[in-house]
């Protein structure tokens, strides 16, 4: 990208080019590879949403979302239409600043992660060492959005739903880092195309099977970081309304809704980048590493979230922590325990 | 060092999970309920004071928005009443009919119960099964009595009208393809028993679902196990009745100890707890709705093979045949009468109870000899569980509440009445 700016540039008039220096070219190209990647991102979210509402709406035998456009195909439009031009609204006594702040703050870190994520072998926007680790500080980033939401809307719904999630995210971080300990155990590496290029060969170098119990766990911690269903306490609907986003309303709303779906699927990508191989073919004589991989299991994954919402009942608050500190967290123990046996005397096919 | 203290948190009445218009008033320690208030009187639409204004039939339809999920068990419990005074009989088809309603508007009520009671836990797919079924035992209320909801069709005497020949049909439009309207006419081809009889077989598959869901699911039994414990002792002293005392352990129900109507003859069991908690609660629910199939099929035989009066022939009473008010003197001076001034009952008072849905639905009646009541008081059994709510939520978390508002299975129409 930064070669064909490069490049334009140096078709353009000398007196021009004075306009494009090399530090504009760089942040011009930038921007540019930022919204290759998020646009396309934003038009799932919206469709996930949608999706969201037929599976539910067929799990639940009914119809879902269908006088907009063809088969209801508008429909996410419509609802950014409407949430666009919504009033919003500031509750008296709120503090302004970090009302409006508290929004971006959930939705900014939930998109920055996307810069270190591969779709294949070379389309890496960041193609940093520490790319986990990075992902892990955004991810958990996004709490302070909820957190500041809960206590400057000056609602004791807001701030109940805040403590929650709070108390939630501490717990399930640390599980899922754990989780993430032995993906980088079994990968050696933190970079996420390694880790990807490091279970190739077959289906049997996936890391789901050696990791199987972190791989449970990571995907439940990802639900659970998500605020989704059955774990959803942060809103928790039918107790305390909306939770951390009840006094929110129109775009303010509607940042805090795209951040948690781009956070959905940037678990369901995580769980198949780390776990399942990203894009290698689970059958390479019929067809070979592609893209289309990837975005097929991070798919499943995303099902997964929806089928959770429309199964379960939710988790009381007191029960999240403790299946989270008393069992997430000591199965992953237990398991990098195992694990770092297993990598000791480097056993099977997996840490040989 | 910061003073720590409790704070109180407005539950409702505009909360999703209040059940219409409940205000609880909660003082808590963090998550931890320490005190919860309940505060009525948000839907009093003062119906005991009205009824007072009215000649007696004109106060059913009052009866039906009282519990407005279990519509026709209200009216049973007010029409009790009057028939008692007047010493009217019913004949018997119009009792089996009564209790082939009753025990269908029971099924219509733990739908709905269970419905919300889930929908407040969080499982939100239970709610719209239990509104599938609940289309059907809607599309009988309409075919018996035209209303979906407020039928008005129990009357001192017995029940409006006979069961209809044939069902309502739903007719293609540019919403319903003629596939969809195919599918859902099938069993709509012939009369309104045959379409119970078949809703009875395949009842039961229904529940069997809604229990695959629910019963062995281990965030459900978290959620509810052990949650708003009542013990047998308690139950009697707060005023329990129904489901709420069953699920304590208690084996009391209306249609056994003190049976009206045809019960006496019906043969099904009566389901109890032993826990007295939440999960005991919803299993005996459950269990209800299987045995009111049970009920509604032996009425469904009994009423195909005997054909005969639904309503007393006593016209000083019920409305006389329209043939008759045309042609007969006697039979218009009753139209005439029934209809501008209504009948009057003999002074005294009675009190009559019924095994409503939710408990003990209970009609204390005072005439003065009148055409109106002197007094109707009407003892709804959610009043009496709704005044434990403190008890059962103490010590509770936030979420615990929600799942005992469902468990209470609260209503406001009838606690505020």
């Amino acid at each position: 990208m930064k070669d064909i700016i490069a490049t334009f540039v140096s078709y353009l008039p000398e007196w021009m080019q004075y306009f494009w220096p090399e530090w504009f070219q760089y942040l011009i190209s930038n921007v540019v590879l930022a919204l290759i990647i998020l646009l396309p991102l934003f038009i799932v979210v919206a469709y996930y949403t949608f999706a969201e509402r037929k599976v539910i709406g067929y799990m639940q035998i009914r119809v879902g979302p269908n006088r907009v456009g063809p088969k209801g195909l508008f429909q996410p439009f419509a609802d950014m239409f409407k949430l666009m031009f919504k009033e919003i609204i500031i509750p008296t006594n709120a503090n302004r600043y970090l009302f409006l702040i508290a929004p971006v703050l959930a939705f900014a870190p939930a998109m920055a992660a996307w810069a270190v994520i591969p779709f294949n072998d070379t389309l890496v926007f960041s193609d940093i060492n520490a790319g986990l680790l990075y992902i892990l500080a955004m991810t958990s980033l996004g709490v302070y959005g909820v957190i500041i939401a809960g206590w400057a809307s000056n609602s004791k719904y807001a701030l109940l739903g805040a403590m929650r999630s709070a108390a939630q995210i501490v717990a399930y971080e640390i599980a899922m880092g754990f989780a993430l300990v032995g993906v980088l155990m079994a990968g050696g590496s933190l970079n996420l195309g390694d880790i990807v290029n490091s279970q190739a060969g077959s289906v049997y170098n996936w890391f789901f099977i050696p990791l199987f119990p972190l791989f449970m766990v990571y995907f439940i911690a990802g639900v659970a970081e998500t605020n989704r269903a059955p774990f959803d306490v942060a809103e928790g609907e039918s107790e305390i309304v909306a939770g951390f986003h009840v006094e929110y309303s129109g775009m303010t709303f509607a940042v805090f809704f795209l951040g948690e779906y781009a956070n959905m699927i940037l678990i369901s990508l995580l769980t198949s980048l780390l776990f399942l191989g990203g894009w290698l073919s689970p059958f390479p004589s019929l067809m070979g590493d592609s893209i289309l991989w990837l975005f097929l299991k991070t798919g499943f994954f995303m099902l997964l979230f929806l089928w959770f919402r429309a199964t379960f009942p939710r988790y009381r608050y007191d029960q999240i922590m403790r299946l989270g500190w008393k069992v997430l967290i000591p199965v992953t123990i237990v398991w990098l325990l195992v694990e770092g046996i297993a990598v000791y005397y480097k056993v099977g096919p997996w840490f040989a | 060092m910061p003073e720590i203290k409790n704070y109180t948190l407005n539950f409702g009445p505009q909360h999703p999970a209040a059940h219409g218009v409940l205000r609880l008033v909660l003082e808590m320690d963090g998550e931890v309920i320490e005190r919860a208030d309940p505060h009525i009187g948000l839907l009093h639409r003062a119906t005991e004071k009205l009824a007072e204004s009215k000649p007696y039939n004109q106060s059913i339809g009052y009866m039906d928005r009282l519990d407005y999920v279990s519509m026709m068990c209200n009216e049973h419990g007010y029409v009790l009443a009057i028939e008692k005074l007047l010493q009217l009989e019913v004949p018997i088809r119009g009792q089996y009919i009564r209790v082939m309603f009753d025990e269908i508007t029971r099924i219509l009520n733990h739908l709905m119960w269970i419905g919300t009671h889930a929908l407040d836990v969080g499982a939100m797919t239970m709610f719209l099964y239990a509104f599938r079924e609940r289309e059907d035992l809607m599309d009988m209320y309409e075919a018996v009595s035209g209303a979906r909801m407020h039928a008005g069709y129990y009357r001192p005497g017995g029940v409006a009208r006979d069961l209809p020949d044939r069902m309502p049909l739903y007719e293609i439009s540019k919403w319903r393809s003629k596939k969809d309207a195919d599918r859902l006419n099938a069993n709509r081809q012939s009369s309104l028993i045959d379409f119970i009889d078949d809703f009875c077989k395949r009842f039961p598959t229904y529940i069997d679902e809604y229990e695959t869901l629910l019963t062995d699911n281990r965030i459900w039994k978290q959620r509810t196990v052990g949650i708003g414990v009542v013990s047998p002792e308690r139950a009697y002293q707060l005023g329990f009745t129904g489901p709420m005392l069953r699920g304590s352990g208690i084996e009391w129900d209306l249609r056994k100890k003190q049976p009206y109507e045809v019960y006496a003859e019906m043969d099904f069991d009566i389901p109890v707890g032993t826990n007295g908690d939440s999960y005991d609660r919803y299993l005996v629910r459950i269990e209800e709705m299987r045995q009111s199939n049970r009920i509604i099929r032996q009425c469904v035989d009994w009423l195909r093979a005997n054909p005969g009066l639904v309503l007393s022939d006593n016209h000083k009473v019920t409305p006389p045949r329209r043939e008759e008010m045309k042609a007969d003197m006697e039979g218009l001076i009753h139209h005439f009468k029934l209809f501008t001034e209504g009948y009057t009952l003999p002074a005294g008072e009675v009190y009559t109870a019924i095994e409503h849905p939710k408990g003990e639905f209970g009609v204390y009646l005072i005439s003065d000899g009148s055409n109106k009541p002197y007094r109707l008081k009407i003892r709804a059994p959610g009043f009496a569980h709704l005044s434990s709510m403190n008890e059962m939520a103490k010590g509770h978390m936030l979420a615990d509440v929600v799942a005992i508002i469902g468990t209470q299975d609260i209503v406001f129409g009838e606690i505020d009445r």
